[in-house]
């Protein structure tokens, strides 16, 4: 599953795929500077890692993305953002006080 | 651009985070090495968190306590290596629980759009204390629901707040 996202074309292709649902194989490759071999290798290991599913309408298969494995990605992220993201509220909301009180004082100054 | 991003890249040993502040350099710099400003934000807000040392110059210390319900504690220390105002601070970090787990803190402010962008480039010893760092939810901080996966996909793995 990290192996399927860690190489960047991989992750390309996902972006479009989430930008643009039900695109063929032939929309995909539009957007990838390679070969369609190329794009049908990485599709590949994407649908196994379960990224992206795929549905057959006539001759042409359309893709699909799913999300699931991705929360787990953001979960596992997740305990790490959240007491970042409060620390940096936390540190965000002094300097706009001090930035403030700064100004005030400035003006106090400059008005004596 | 997100105004705050969190990278882990899988297998690497680090993270790279960065945020930017509608102030400039200066005063971001100076309340992030003021020890009497660092006990009302390094912390989490429904703890209680002390400056035991906090000697920001090269080759000075840091130690900081967060103290919780029950008498318990956890505690942190660290060296600071660079001391660069207004551009850069360097210092390790170590969770007193974990001896010997120590990573590298190097923190760079740069201006941007009248404000400043601040990065942390955290390098632990091992993919394993690096993957250790991410799952670990001291404060069980509630974890907001991402629901949106555009977010998670145009930060590729990496992501975007």
């Amino acid at each position: 599953m990290f192996k399927a996202v860690a190489d960047h074309h991989r992750r390309r292709l996902l972006d479009s795929v989430a930008r643009d649902e039900g695109q063929t194989l032939s929309e995909l490759c539009a957007s990838m500077p390679m070969s369609r071999i190329g794009v049908m290798k990485h599709l590949d290991i994407l649908e196994q890692a379960g990224l992206i599913t795929t549905r057959k309408v006539g001759r042409e298969r359309l893709h699909y993305l799913n999300p699931e494995p991705l929360r787990d990605i953001d979960s596992w992220l997740g305990g790490y953002r959240s007491r970042w993201e409060e620390r940096m509220d936390r540190l965000e909301e002094l300097i706009n006080r001090t930035q403030a009180s700064d100004q005030a004082k400035e003006k106090k100054d400059a008005k004596a | 651009m997100p105004k705050r991003s969190i990278v882990a890249e899988p297998n690497q040993h680090s993270i790279v985070a960065t945020t930017v502040f509608n102030a400039p350099r200066e005063l971001v710099f100076s309340v992030m090495t003021d020890p009497e400003m660092m006990p009302e934000w390094w912390g989490p807000c429904n703890l209680t968190t002390t400056v035991d040392k906090m000697e920001v110059w090269s080759g000075g210390s840091w130690r900081f306590v967060v103290y919780g319900e029950k008498g318990k504690e956890w505690a942190f220390h660290g060296v600071y290596h660079a001391i660069e105002a207004p551009e850069r601070i360097v210092f390790t970090y170590e969770y007193e629980d974990l001896p010997g787990h120590v990573s590298l803190e190097t923190t760079l402010f740069e201006d941007q759009d009248g404000g400043t962008k601040m990065t942390t480039i955290s390098v632990f010893q091992s993919v394993e204390d690096r993957d250790g760092m991410m799952e670990s939810d001291m404060n069980e901080g509630d974890q907001e629901s991402m629901d949106r996966l555009e977010e998670l996909l145009t930060a590729k793995m990496q992501v975007a707040v």
